[in-house]
């Protein structure tokens, strides 16, 4: 079966995902299904980068600073998400520019990188915490609710699945970036500067101008996601949604299921979301923090014995068996 | 404006606690000289030993020292464990990988820890008295932490400088390459390292757990920060690494008297930023 009709079947059912018989389990079904679109759409923002070997640890400052951005100005001055979203947009791309351009320019590389990253969220984490007059701190703060159960203008709905689309849009969206990025020039330029930032420079490739480029939209896209998820459980938390503990598992799941590939960071969060939940609803409340230590336990098997994640691992696979010339990247 | 009696007992503080810092920064920067991993996990693991010695002192009634050095046993062990169960088959994987399997391990201990023990704070209560000099309030429990701590980092760099197998770990950490050429095993080392680390980890779980209430989230709170720490002195520095504690210590200590706890932490890993840019080598790194 060609690939092309395998994708337009599985499309065509997600779209068709909200109409059908789920008895009493559809809302939780579809509570399931937004929040994997969000967070593969995340893990795909963040595999833009990580993909070139710029590993952040701190895309929870950009998560947390497009969600509170857009929360705060609508708690406290009653802006529309939709002039809010722009809002924090670019407040995040001030600063993934301001991270980003002194990282390039002083070459911080590797672990430096990552650690770099990780101070940012834990700094971002900290000030809303430290600003809790307005942020509500550690406890967090609930979005105003809108005047009725559907607005359009607060972008909230009480009905699940006018997000379900929503985040069904957004997430394809992610997929036509990271698609579109894969096969641009920008890819190979990175690629050239992710094997040797030296070397790259000296065939003209301008290594700052590429970096910065590609921090901006990693930053811009992930602070998207944040916005979609907080105006959909219309609740922030400095914890759920800045800091390592948020970092950690964005990263979690792309390396879980392959940063290399299109579909990767998707299989990766549809099977960390699927697992923390199920995990949740068989331990319930009667052994609080089970459902982790299992989680935590999987995590260390799945990286220790699929280190090229699980979508890329069978990916090669696949490639292997089949003839060489034959094996094009799907 | 806040009394400089107030400032002056906030920077003794940061003194003292610099010292536990660097307790936990030169047993985490041993590790990563020579195993070329960061233990994502390592203030977690002393988050383990704080629960042994609470529960050893408050449930079983055992003296605080001999808590001590049990849990600078359960150190030692844990230390080696990790090593042999996690870190062994991932020591050839990319840094992606190795960060995240120790990642893996912090959330299984932090959220074992929440099931066995609740998210309760617990603390050892000990009647220690509260020094008074020159108006200064000063814990008796903090300037006893100080002085071990200091004691042990001196009996480290003794153990690093005197001791055949200590040589070796340095010599590992300067070249791993070329010690194995030399026929010495390193996997030997690698152990050693790893037990010397978790006892380091066991010993500032004792000294912590005297001024400290544990919780599942210590290491959150303290990992971090321990991290920064070790690049800051620059990854592998010893020296660099004990320097930039105490300048950490003191960022947080008197920040939070001025300002607040969380501003503390956010000048000191802002200066953490700005300082990678500047010194990316560490603060005591030689220009070259």
């Amino acid at each position: 079966m060609a690939p092309r009709v395998v994708a337009l079947a599985v499309l065509a059912l997600l779209v068709a995902g909200p109409f059908l018989p789920m008895g009493g389990l559809r809302p939780y079904v579809l509570h399931v299904v937004i929040q994997i679109y969000i967070w593969a759409f995340i893990g795909g923002a963040w595999s833009l980068m990580g993909r070139f070997g710029l590993v952040s640890l701190g895309h929870g400052a950009f998560l947390g600073l497009g969600a509170y951005t857009t929360t705060l100005l609508w708690n406290f001055y009653g802006l529309t998400p939709w002039l809010g979203t722009p809002a924090a947009a670019a407040l995040t791309a001030l600063l993934a520019l301001v991270v980003a351009y002194p990282c390039s320019r002083f070459r911080i590389l590797g672990h430096y990188f990552a650690l770099v990253t990780l101070a940012v969220g834990e700094v971002v984490r900290l000030l809303i915490v430290a600003e809790r007059d307005w942020t509500g701190g550690s406890l967090g703060l609930t979005l105003r609710p809108a005047a009725s159960d559907a607005s359009l203008l607060a972008a909230q709905y009480a009905d699940k699945r006018v997000f379900y689309y929503a985040a069904l849009l957004v997430w394809l969206g992610g997929l036509w970036v990271w698609r579109r990025l894969d096969r641009s020039m920008t890819r190979s330029a990175m690629e050239a500067i992710g094997e040797d930032e030296v070397a790259a420079a000296s065939v003209g490739i301008h290594v700052t101008r590429f970096k910065l480029a590609v921090t901006v939209l990693s930053a811009v896209l992930t602070a998207l996601g944040g916005v979609l998820y907080a105006q959909y459980i219309t609740y922030v938390n400095p914890e759920t949604l800045s800091g390592i503990g948020v970092s950690l598992r964005i990263v979690f799941a792309v390396v879980l299921g392959g940063m290399y590939s299109l579909l990767g960071p998707t299989v990766g969060t549809a099977l960390t979301v699927s697992l923390s939940e199920y995990l949740r609803v068989v331990f319930g409340v009667k052994f609080i923090g089970m459902a982790e230590t299992i989680y935590g336990l999987l995590l260390m098997l799945f990286i220790i014995f699929l280190p090229s994640g699980i979508y890329g691992s069978l990916h090669d696979l696949l490639r292997r068996r089949r003839p060489a010339g034959a094996g094009a990247r799907a | 404006m806040i009394e400089p009696i107030f400032l002056a007992e906030a920077a003794v503080n940061g003194l003292l606690l610099g010292g536990v810092l660097a307790l936990l920064a030169l047993g985490l920067n041993l590790i990563f000289g020579v195993l070329d991993i960061v233990w994502v996990a390592y203030v977690d693991l002393v988050m383990l030993c704080m629960y042994l010695v609470y529960f050893l002192v408050m449930l079983y009634g055992w003296p605080v020292w001999l808590a001590g050095l049990a849990g600078v046993a359960l150190g030692v062990a844990l230390g080696v464990a990790v090593h042999l169960l996690i870190i062994t088959p991932i020591l050839s994987s990319p840094p992606i990988n190795q960060f995240l399997a120790t990642g893996g391990l912090l959330f299984f201990v932090q959220s074992f820890a929440t099931f066995l023990w609740t998210t309760d704070h617990r603390s050892v209560r000990l009647a220690l008295p509260i020094i008074e000099v020159g108006g200064m309030f000063l814990s008796f429990a903090r300037l006893a932490a100080f002085t071990l701590s200091i004691l042990a980092l001196l009996g480290l760099y003794l153990f690093l400088t005197r001791t055949y197998i200590g040589t070796a770990i340095r010599a590992v950490s300067q070249d791993r390459e070329a010690m194995a050429l030399m026929g010495a095993s390193p996997q030997r080392v690698y152990v050693v390292t790893s037990a010397v680390g978790g006892a380091m980890a066991g010993l500032a779980a004792a000294l912590l757990s005297i001024q400290y209430s544990v919780h599942p989230h210590f290491g959150a709170a303290f990992g971090p920060i321990t991290f920064m720490i070790c690049v800051l002195g620059g990854l592998g520095n010893m020296v660099g690494a004990f320097v930039a504690s105490f300048v950490m210590s003191e960022i947080i200590s008197v920040g939070g008297v001025v300002w607040s706890t969380e501003m503390g932490y956010v000048i000191a890993f802002a200066l953490f930023i700005v300082m990678m840019f500047v010194r990316p080598g560490g603060i005591l790194a030689r220009r070259d």
